[in-house]
């Protein structure tokens, strides 16, 4: 059963001369952990405020629920919890403070809920006289997690949750999100870490307003498979202008450590590489074939888009 | 119910926890009255004078020292000749020069007439005229002293009362200033600042996805500065009954009445405000130059309004400021009734039911 269905959307800021989203299309199964995976300023934000009523769209339909977001914006607003990309809780108010306004806020109470982010707020508690506002990164978007989780919502939708949160509190984060899947949660989350597709049961990519692909970690990979190199020189600067050079090469990126090669299929290409980049003078080259992962395929697809 | 309580109690934390809007909510009504009650005053007091006694006979001597016993006057120089006149007015040290000619006792035995001469500094029309006003006097008591003991054939005698404030202290004219004007700058400025900032921060974002009415933050916003502000006029009223001795001449019970309702119509008027604009800079910028400067141009408070020219004194209608104004000193002042404010009051409640519904009319329930 589709939880969340989004129908040609389209949605333009400045009187239409800036496109935040181009005909959007795809739905969200009950009970599904959803990532929305794209660049800052591809239209995330643009999406969840559609779903979350706060913005009406310029054509196309939504339902969250099987609430129409326009018309029964107010019965919306009772079933989901929201975490808006910005920090948006009360800076002077403490822990304890903001999510006990919160829970009455939304007509229930922290004990009668507690269960729920229990094993989140546990985290938290040790500093709940703290002021919301002098909190660390972490712990501002676990507490934002709890004021939205409180009064137990149908779907949950956060925005960008780990932006500018430690690699350890992330991964945390990403595992509390697994455990409220299990409660049967519809989550819907968007972030601009590739990495974190992996945790996603689906994932869309969208760039430039528009969706590139929506499917399973899996299938976005084995649908783009690509002839793909890890290239590395004693020259790496020159080396990656001397790839992009090469008649044989479709594109060629620094990743880290090495440049990621990716070359047509023709059967001289790759043989005919070792010796083109001696001539150019590198020494110590080493050229493997690598299968591509999520990033390598965004890249591919923004290209072929 | 409980919901409503929630609110308020978060309103009153971040009012309580923000130092710096609870010094200006307190602070400056406190520092307004001190200042206008001791600092800044146009009544004239111990205003430095010059004589340039010509004569110095004993008539002369005597109306100068009259002069500085006159708590308006003291004289701090005596001149030696007219020339010396011109060079202390450049030199800012006096505001009036009394000159008094040659020969000036023989002249009023002799022949019944004599003259004396004022000179003010006129920079400031205002003080200078009332300060030849107040030598006027001095001399007319003088020359009736005189006159006493003999008999004329006719006179006019000349009698004024300076009803409602005889001592002509400005307090009677500030007070009611003051308090217009506080109220209608915290009233508004606070509540639309206050309501924006949930805007600016999100968190009004997070308060439209839930089943609350949106309506609820904007109410229970309010309620925190009412209460606050009805502090501010207790706190005015205070100080001007102890400090600046200025008497409650009306029903208290009414003048606190009247002061709610104007409240009321301060923070519909900041509600108004915070719906229209998204940013705190801008809510405070319109407080600030859209409401501080009619408020206190059309009040009539510094400048009678009848003396501006017709269109201004239309447009004094739509601003508040000028009918609470009315009412305060009518209460406060001349000690007046119910039957003296009603219209003014039904003016202030009319604006406030307008306010509200526009505001109310404007809120949005989303982002855009």
């Amino acid at each position: 059963m589709a939880e969340v269905i989004i129908q040609n959307i389209t949605k333009t800021y400045e009187k239409g001369t800036v496109k935040a989203l181009d005909n959007v299309s795809f739905t969200v199964k009950s009970g599904e952990l959803f990532g929305l995976i794209g660049a800052d300023g591809a239209g995330k934000t643009s999406l969840f405020r559609i779903l979350t009523t706060l913005l009406i769209p310029d054509s196309g339909k939504a339902s969250v629920a099987g609430f129409d977001v326009i018309q029964d914006f107010k019965k919306i607003r009772e079933i989901v919890g929201y975490m808006p990309g910005k920090f948006s809780l009360y800076q002077d108010l403490s822990i304890e403070e903001n999510l006990n306004f919160f829970a009455t806020v939304f007509g229930t109470t922290v004990e009668e809920n507690y269960e729920l982010i229990r094993e989140i707020y546990v985290q938290i508690e040790p500093f709940k006289k703290r002021l919301a506002g002098q909190l660390s990164g972490g712990m501002k978007q676990k507490l934002a997690l709890c004021c939205a989780l409180i009064h137990e919502p149908k779907v949950l939708f956060l925005d960008e949750p780990t932006t500018g949160v430690d690699p350890v509190s992330r991964k945390e984060f990403w595992e509390m999100l697994g455990r409220l899947k299990e409660r049967g949660i519809t989550i819907m989350v968007s972030t601009p870490y590739m990495d974190e597709a992996k945790l996603c049961d689906r994932i869309a990519l969208i760039q430039n307003s528009k969706i590139l692909d929506i499917d399973t970690l899996e299938g976005i990979l084995s649908k783009n498979k690509q002839n793909l190199f890890a290239v590395n020189s004693d020259k790496m600067y020159q080396l990656l202008k001397d790839l992009r050079a090469y008649p044989n090469t479709i594109s060629c990126f620094a990743f880290g450590q090495k440049h990621h090669l990716q070359l047509n299929s023709g059967e001289n290409s790759l043989k005919s590489l070792l010796p083109y980049l001696k001539q150019k003078g590198h020494t110590n080259i080493s050229i493997k074939a690598i299968s591509p992962d999520i990033e390598d395929t965004f890249i591919k697809l923004m290209q072929d888009a | 119910m409980k919901l409503f309580f929630a609110f308020i109690r978060k309103e009153f934390w971040h009012v309580l926890r923000d130092t710096r809007s609870l010094i200006i909510l307190l602070g400056l009504p406190v520092m307004m009255m001190l200042l206008f009650g001791f600092a800044l005053s146009n009544e004239v007091k111990n205003s430095n004078i010059g004589i340039l006694d010509l004569s110095h006979d004993e008539s002369t001597i005597q109306l100068a020292d009259r002069f500085d016993q006159s708590r308006y006057f003291s004289v701090t120089q005596k001149l030696k000749r007219e020339s010396e006149i011109a060079e202390a007015f450049r030199k800012n040290e006096l505001r009036m020069v009394v000159i008094f000619p040659p020969n000036f006792q023989e002249n009023i035995s002799h022949n019944k007439q004599a003259q004396i001469r004022f000179i003010g500094d006129a920079t400031d029309p205002n003080t200078s005229n009332i300060m030849i006003n107040y030598a006027t006097a001095i001399i007319r008591d003088y020359q009736n002293e005189i006159l006493g003991e003999q008999k004329l054939p006719y006179r006019i005698e000349l009698e004024s009362s300076m009803l409602y404030n005889p001592k002509l202290s400005s307090a009677f004219n500030f007070v009611p200033g003051v308090m217009t004007l506080i109220l209608m700058l915290l009233g508004a400025m606070m509540t639309s600042v206050s309501i924006v900032k949930e805007k600016e921060k999100g968190t009004m974002e997070i308060l439209l996805v839930s089943p609350m009415r949106p309506i609820m933050v904007v109410i229970t916003k309010a309620i925190p500065y009412l209460l606050l502000c009805f502090v501010d006029v207790l706190l005015i009223l205070l100080l001007a009954y102890t400090v600046l001795d200025m008497p409650m001449r009306g029903n208290i019970g009414l003048l606190l009445a009247e002061s709610i309702l104007f409240i009321f119509t301060t923070l519909s008027l900041g509600l108004l405000i915070s719906n229209l604009v998204d940013t705190q800079q801008v809510a405070m910028f319109i407080s600030l130059v859209g409401l501080l400067m009619p408020a206190l141009i059309f009040s009539g408070f510094m400048f009678p309004l009848e003396n501006m020219p017709l269109p201004m004194q239309v447009i004094s209608n739509i601003v508040p400021t000028k009918w609470f104004y009315s009412i305060v000193s009518t209460i406060m002042v001349k000690g007046l009734g119910f039957e003296y404010v009603w219209k003014q009051t039904l003016i202030l409640v009319g604006m406030t039911l307008f306010y509200l519904t526009i505001a109310m009319k404007k809120f949005k329930i989303r982002l855009e």
